[in-house]
């Protein structure tokens, strides 16, 4: 079985990769064989791939083929990629704070204080 | 409405490839929740249901060109063992995941090279079955060489099990290739592809598979037969009886 370099990343909970940095370990043995790979879709052409999930396989070959089964049965896509899940910095729960609340009150970031004139299409 | 020989040949001929597609479809459905990983059972789940999908198109067309008027579900559960005109190769056990993917690896191979062909049968509905089919079967193929090339190049213990996976099923692949007077005058009219002339593509590419898996061709004189003809192995019965229960115990049962 090969065993992901340096994984220190889970899947638990469907949630795709989570930092389980400072999380105590239960045990030294992997749970799966298999190293974790994060999935992409580009559901059609003109958008931009967007994360669907997270998968187990041996390489990236597989992981290709193993996503085209999982994610793509129901015409969902026109282009997968997977990245290995050890390869993502995330960021932490614990940086929620810092990192997203101060956009919490800003409320002049977003476009809603013109007046858009009548008639005008696609905006 | 009367129903030529032409006719009845053409329904002869597409319960044979029916009938390989829904037994093996039956087979590998066995490892639903039993695949070495989630995500294989998936993926031999989805294999599964193609075939299933190709035999339900073949026996429905098989039932209507025989003269029979026998339906796919007629066809598939309410026949005896040795009605069955389906290679032999497709019934073995599926032993360990190496015996499985060998097999696969052979009969999508064999698939491969004849919907291809069959593509451009005279028969509009065999040439439409192939036309979709060829794209699945294509993804068969793959996914088997994808395993047998890691499986044989892998560890001492994956190569001697892939190994001996492939020296498994090597007595019945000949059965795939094999022609009788059937096919050959369908081939002959333009309607059927003569397996004979699947057999160097076949082999080629599932040897090239084996060369680079670093495994060998397994060598043996045992060349097992006999399913066209209804003999089947001792295993078919089993497999028959399983695939059958429900619709014999509750017929016309439906949900």
């Amino acid at each position: 079985m090969t065993h992901s370099a340096g994984s220190d990343l889970s899947a638990e909970g469907g949630h795709g990769a989570v930092p389980t940095t400072g999380v105590p370990a239960t045990s030294g043995r992997p749970v799966r064989g298999w190293p974790l790979w994060e999935v992409f879709v580009r559901p059609r052409r003109g958008l931009s791939h967007g994360h669907v999930g997270s998968l187990h396989a041996p390489d990236a070959q597989m992981a290709l083929r193993n996503a085209r089964d999982l994610y793509s049965r129901r015409q969902e896509g026109v282009s997968i990629w997977v990245v290995p899940a050890g390869q993502i910095s995330a960021s932490s729960p614990d940086e929620k704070d810092t990192f997203f609340d101060p956009a919490g009150d800003k409320v002049y970031r977003h476009p809603t204080f013109y007046d858009v004139p009548e008639g005008v299409e696609h905006l | 409405m009367n129903w030529s020989d032409s006719d009845k040949s053409v329904g002869a001929y597409a319960l044979r490839l029916g009938d390989d597609a829904l037994v093996l479809a039956q087979r590998t459905g066995e490892w639903i929740a039993a695949a070495p990983e989630l995500e294989e059972d998936v993926a031999l789940g989805n294999i599964a249901l193609d075939l299933l999908g190709q035999a339900r198109s073949l026996l429905s067309y098989a039932g209507e060109t025989d003269g029979s008027g026998r339906s796919e579900d007629d066809l598939a559960y309410l026949r005896d063992e040795r009605e069955f005109v389906n290679a032999q190769l497709v019934e073995l056990p599926n032993g360990g995941f190496a015996v499985t993917m060998a097999r696969l690896l052979v009969f999508a191979a064999y698939q491969y090279e004849l919907y291809d062909r069959l593509r451009e049968s005279r028969d509009e509905t065999l040439a439409a079955v192939a036309a979709k089919a060829v794209k699945e079967v294509a993804y068969h193929r793959d996914h088997a060489t994808q395993w047998v090339r890691r499986l044989g190049d892998g560890t001492d213990e994956s190569r001697r099990r892939m190994q001996a996976g492939l020296d498994t099923v090597w007595p019945y692949v000949f059965e795939l290739v094999e022609s009788d007077d059937l096919v050959r005058d369908l081939a002959g009219a333009g309607l059927a592809v003569d397996p004979a002339e699947l057999q160097g593509p076949v082999m080629g590419y599932v040897s090239g598979v084996i060369d680079e898996a670093t495994l060998v061709v397994p060598q043996t004189s045992v060349r097992h037969t006999g399913g066209r003809r209804g003999i089947h192995t001792e295993h078919m019965g089993y497999l028959v009886a399983e695939m059958q229960h429900l619709a014999r115990s509750h017929p016309g049962a439906t949900w």
